[in-house]
């Protein structure tokens, strides 16, 4: 029996799909893998990858941080933000990381530290999950 | 009448009709930018759901347990805070007087008159500096299409200062767009958030990870921001149907005003001929007398 799930941010929403098999995502307290009646949960999440699987297919999302909620067969992903694989610009991702860093090295006060640390994070999430796409293109899980 | 004067309402005539143009244009662009602002409300709506959701959840599970959060919570240091947005530009008829003024009048009477100010947006900004209130942050410039991204200093200014010691309460002051003709300037609370007790769910059956605490100092923040994007995305549109309004006025202003001038063009033009017909009339009558 699929779950039905939904990806949200404030911005939009970026996913409703009522046949998902298979989440895995990116708790505070580790990685979270659902399946169909989980027992409800509500947890933070952190700056990652969010995996589902559909079918034969699966799919792959960057996310911002934020926090899920579960219900038995209802999985909610409130995200910061939230891009599909396909939706991942790798070389804007790649500058975005550059960016970063340069602001990185040339930052000292605290709060543009962690603002520049937060950009990086970001980037790297998003060139991981745009990378992945390109090398995975349709695959499968066992 | 002087063939000059003739020119003169023509070349008139000309300007309106271009001015009528102009105005027309910026209408179009208004209305396309504020179904964009009305769309991106409707499109944070799923998120607002379910974060009522999900704080139902959390009110049922600790309703008795544990302390209060502090960002649910009023405290007695600092002054309560405002924050303003209007528009940076104008061309938006009585919009940003309106907002202004409700400012002032509302916020009199419910939070005092002793009072920290954010600025978002330029109108808003000049006025309090002019009033030389306390002004202690401002944002302008602030994109059509905003991204949670964009308010995020905002947010965090808010946030810092009600947990120092600068705001006792936050509070927001923007114009909510009921209808493309009406707007509403609105003030409401922000900080300390007030949750929506009309979602209710009977108990809770959820286990929190790691802790209610920890999920309700995460969602916390993310319902302030919310509630930050939503005003101003109502204020964005609430600016856009002003400005529409006001250019289409002044639009069907122009055709009027290009009604006008082209009848007293007819009028000039007409007593124009008359009077050359009546010069030419009066020379050949007085060469047939003088033969």
């Amino acid at each position: 029996m699929p779950m039905t799930l939904d990806v949200v941010t404030i911005e939009r929403q970026v996913l409703h799909a009522e046949d998902v098999d298979v989440v895995v995502a990116p708790g505070t307290e580790g990685l979270l893998g659902i399946l169909p009646n989980h027992a409800p949960i509500v947890t933070g999440l952190a700056e990652g990858v969010l995996e589902i699987v559909r079918g034969s297919e699966r799919e792959i999302f960057a996310i911002g941080g934020g926090f899920m909620e579960v219900r038995h067969s209802h999985v909610i992903v409130m995200a910061d933000a939230a891009e599909h694989a396909e939706e991942v610009d790798l070389e804007r991702a790649q500058e975005a990381r550059q960016r970063a860093e340069q602001a990185l090295a040339g930052s000292t006060e605290k709060v543009e530290r962690e603002e520049a640390l937060a950009a990086l994070r970001r980037a790297q999430t998003r060139i991981k999950v745009g990378q992945k796409r390109r090398s995975s293109g349709s695959a499968r899980v066992g | 009448m002087p063939a000059g004067q003739t020119r003169e309402i023509k070349r008139r005539i000309r300007s309106v009709k271009n001015i009528g143009k102009v105005t027309r244009a910026m209408e179009a662009v208004s209305a396309s930018k504020m179904r964009r602002a009305q769309d991106a409300t409707m499109r944070s709506r799923a998120y607002a759901a379910k974060a009522a959701e999900v704080m139902a959840h959390l009110r049922a599970q600790n309703a008795s347990a544990q302390g209060i959060h502090p960002l649910l919570q009023a405290h007695p240091a600092g002054k309560p805070g405002v924050l303003l947005i209007t528009p940076d530009r104008g061309l938006t008829g009585g919009l940003v007087l309106n907002v202004i003024r409700h400012a002032m009048r509302a916020t009199e009477a419910s939070i005092g008159d002793d009072l920290r100010w954010v600025a978002l947006g330029k109108k808003g900004r000049d006025f309090l500096t002019r009033t030389r209130s306390e002004l202690i942050g401002e944002f302008t410039q602030m994109p059509d299409n905003p991204s949670v991204l964009d308010i995020s200093p905002i947010t965090r200014l808010l946030l810092d200062g009600f947990q120092g010691d600068d705001f006792s309460s936050v509070h927001v002051v923007f114009a909510d767009f009921v209808t493309v003709a009406k707007q509403v300037p609105t003030l409401t609370q922000l900080l300390p958030i007030a949750i929506d007790e009309s979602v209710t769910v009977s108990r809770s059956p959820f286990e929190f990870e790691p802790s209610p605490e920890a999920v309700l100092d995460e969602v916390l923040p993310r319902l302030l921001e919310l509630r930050i994007y939503q005003a101003l995305l109502e204020a964005q549109a609430s600016e856009h149907s002003a400005r529409m309004m006001a250019m289409s006025n002044a639009t069907s202003a122009a055709k009027d005003l290009v009604e006008d001038l082209t009848l007293t063009y007819n009028k000039a033009r007409q007593s124009d001929i008359t009077a050359e017909i009546l010069d030419i009339a009066g020379g050949a009558e007085a060469l047939r007398s003088a033969s």
